[in-house]
């Protein structure tokens, strides 16, 4: 396939100016594992500090810089860049183009991201320390309230906002212009399906977000009044912009991740994934119902009565698709010829803990009794299960599914599936006490707790000590596989596995795809 | 469809880039004003007109009687003394109610506050119609001075029936640095 005699530059050039969407992706992924790392480190702090009751061992302003940081870390530098990455490598050889079709945009998005979250990071040895409104810095918080350095997180805000517009843009481009002949919207895989969507979501909200700190600058710095009501502002209207991008937010992050799981589920069942067209259009309707149902984060605020009602019953429509989709997958396993290898352990992982995910979510969705869980410990362990155990495990069972594709070499699979089930035990642990504890009115973001919380927040500290250090193991296996991994050159590493990806050689040669491959008119998307 | 790039990418980007702006726009355009004129209208937090009632002849009900609350809050760090002439007021619908507020700046420098006003329950906001209010606009106060604020409200006839209390409140915020230049010249 390919021009060999231009392969990849030397050195450090390579990646600095490089172009080809297959260096972009590794290096989206590279970075958004290290966030996740750096992320994870605070939420260790966090734990630690949680193991028992009292001030053990950080002081409140810094459990906050943490409870903030690691939200903003995990949300936009881990899991939006590593499925950012995962459409960098799949997306061009899933819909059979040579490369993403703005390439230089490519490097750009990308070279951006760094700086931005080192940045975002440094505010830590800033005089007043890191911003500590929470991953949602609510105004007053955020502005009235606020260090010196929230003016170095609108920045960085603004930067990283760039970056996945650019990106997004990027990939609507390549799927609506480099598609391969015979190709068509109802013949892509689920996982670019999921990824256009997503990206025309992140066009129309990132800059709402963008909009948001804008108006926090300009009522830090030139003394408009947005959120202060004081000059005529009102706080309200910050949660209202915040959720109205922060909603089809959550969105954005779990859409990449139902297509990663319809493309590995029909793999390891060895069927057709079921319910295909049922899929997109669900897909299209969660992302669509996003847009009309922000204001359920913000029940307690002081909402018509009318208003709490219409986003209740809005709310709970986004389970009629998200059921369509679970039922989806339960449909393809039905009487397939199964195999557990770990990419499959870790979308049933996902299956089962997001679908717990999603009950909680009904619950929470409903507006009387959302005044009591409302900024409970059982908010968070609802969005840990939709975010972690949906997003994060999703993103693994795909590094382990394509990782042979991009290496030519196996991972181990005792230790992926080791790996699994430390993550699987150890999530569980952390986070399902946090449904009773929350019920139980342990409240979220404080750094003390009354004593009765005490048994069920030692188990959390102690599994989300297990599920850290289960990614220690993914790391030292995801290494060992590209240094010393069994080598294999078969097309289909798995043998379920369909789709043009399996067709080009592996390791997967820098350029695929240069001239369209022939896509065969009867047979239908993986 | 228009194009503006023969390269067929860079039209859809040139396109999206655009999407973008305008999402960039829609937020201060239409979600800022949009939020204040539904707040306004429909009395979302008890917000209450900023603008001065003009007051309809309607007559006034003397059967009923609605019971109006003041209270009076200092925001974080605001030194005034501040609190209403009446806790309590006894009005029917319809009928002009006058009373005052008390402010003393007990600080030896001019300040400039603003009062902000919020009606509860909500729902009575749209009917609670100030003609006259301090709230319309800033309030400077010489140091170590004290004024008598008006306040000048009519209880709408239309006040739904099931609302026997009303509760005005008005919370006080220093906003001398903001006004800054305004009150050399006052």
């Amino acid at each position: 396939m390919g021009d060999h005699h231009h392969g990849p530059a030397k050195g450090l050039s390579r990646w600095l100016f490089t172009t080809n969407h297959k260096d972009i992706g590794t290096m989206y992924l590279w970075f958004s594992f290290a966030m996740f790392i750096l992320g994870g480190s605070f939420a260790m702090i966090i734990r630690a500090e949680l193991f028992q009751p009292g001030m053990q061992l950080v002081d409140p302003l810094f459990f906050n810089q943490m409870t903030t940081l690691h939200g903003l870390v995990m949300v936009f530098g881990a899991i939006m860049p590593s499925f950012v990455g995962l459409a960098n490598w799949m997306i061009p050889m899933m819909i059979g183009a040579p490369d993403m079709a703005l390439p230089r945009m490519n490097n750009w998005s990308f070279w951006i991201l760094p700086p931005a979250f080192l940045l975002l990071a440094s505010t830590l040895f800033m005089e007043g320390g890191a911003p500590q409104a929470g991953w949602t810095f609510y105004a007053p918080l955020s502005t009235t309230y606020a260090p010196p350095s929230v003016t170095i997180f609108i920045f960085c805000i603004h930067v990283l906002g760039i970056s996945s517009i650019m990106g997004s843009i990027n990939i609507i481009a390549t799927v609506m212009n480099l598609r391969a002949p015979g190709m068509t919207y109802m013949k892509m895989p689920l996982f670019v399906w999921t990824w256009l969507i997503t990206a025309f979501l992140l066009v129309a909200v990132m800059p709402v977000l963008a909009g948001a700190v804008t108006m926090m600058l300009m009522d830090v710095h030139f003394g408009t009044s947005f959120f202060s009501a004081a000059g005529g502002g009102d706080p309200v209207l910050f949660q209202h912009v915040f959720w109205f991008f922060g909603h089809p937010e959550v969105y954005i992050i779990i859409l990449p991740a139902f297509g990663v799981v319809s493309q590995i589920i029909p793999a390891f069942s060895r069927k057709p994934l079921f319910g295909y067209d049922s899929m997109v259009y669900a897909t299209a309707s969660i992302a669509f119902l996003s847009f009309i149902v922000w204001a359920h984060h913000m029940y307690t605020v002081g909402m018509p009565i009318a208003g709490e009602l219409f986003f209740m019953y809005a709310t709970m429509l986004i389970a009629v698709p998200t059921g369509v989709k679970v039922f989806n997958w339960i449909s393809t396993m039905w009487r397939g010829a199964l195999t557990f290898e770990t990419p499959m352990l870790f979308s049933l992982g996902f299956l089962v803990l997001f679908t717990i995910g999603g009950f909680t979510g009904l619950m929470l969705s409903i507006a009387p009794a959302d005044f009591q869980y409302h900024d409970s410990y059982f908010v968070v362990a609802h969005f840990h299960y939709v975010m972690v155990a949906g997003a994060v495990f999703s993103m693994t069972a795909a590094v382990y599914y394509w990782l042979p594709k991009w290496c030519g070499r196996m991972y181990n699979e005792t230790m992926g599936k080791t790996h699994f089930w430390i993550s699987f035990i150890g999530f569980n642990l952390t986070f399902f006490p946090q449904h009773f504890v929350g019920l139980a009115g342990m409240p979220r973001r404080i750094p003390d707790y009354a004593l009765q919380f005490t048994d069920f927040n030692m188990m959390s500290s102690i599994g989300a000590f297990i599920y850290g250090s289960s990614q220690i193991l993914f790391l030292y296996n995801v290494i060992a596989t590209i240094v010393a991994g069994k080598p294999t050159s078969d097309e289909k590493v798995w043998d379920g596995a369909e789709g043009l990806e399996w067709t080009v050689p592996t390791p997967a040669p820098y350029h695929t795809f240069e001239t369209p491959p022939k896509i065969d008119p009867v047979h239908a998307h993986s | 469809m228009i194009r503006i790039s023969a390269n067929p990418a860079i039209d859809t980007a040139i396109k999206l880039v655009a999407v973008a702006a305008c999402m960039f726009a829609f937020v201060f355009v239409v979600m800022v004003p949009l939020y204040n004129v539904l707040c306004d209208a429909l009395g979302i937090n008890g917000k209450t007109s900023g603008q001065a009632y003009t007051a309809v002849q309607s007559g006034v009900d003397e059967e009923r009687t609605v019971t109006i609350q003041f209270v009076a809050t200092n925001n974080e760090g605001m030194p005034w003394e501040f609190s209403p002439g009446k806790t309590v007021m006894k009005v029917h619908p319809g009928a002009s109610n006058d009373t005052v507020f008390y402010a003393f700046n007990p600080l030896p420098k001019d300040m400039v506050a603003q009062a902000i006003p919020s009606v509860s329950p909500s729902r009575a906001a749209g009917y609670f119609h100030k003609t006259e209010c301090f709230c319309f606009n800033q309030q400077p106060l010489a140091g170590e001075s004290s004024a008598e604020m008006p306040l000048v409200f009519i209880v709408d006839r239309d006040l739904p029936r099931d609302i026997h209390t009303i509760t005005l409140s008005y919370t006080i915020f220093d906003v001398t640095d903001m006004a800054g230049a305004a009150v050399a010249t006052r």
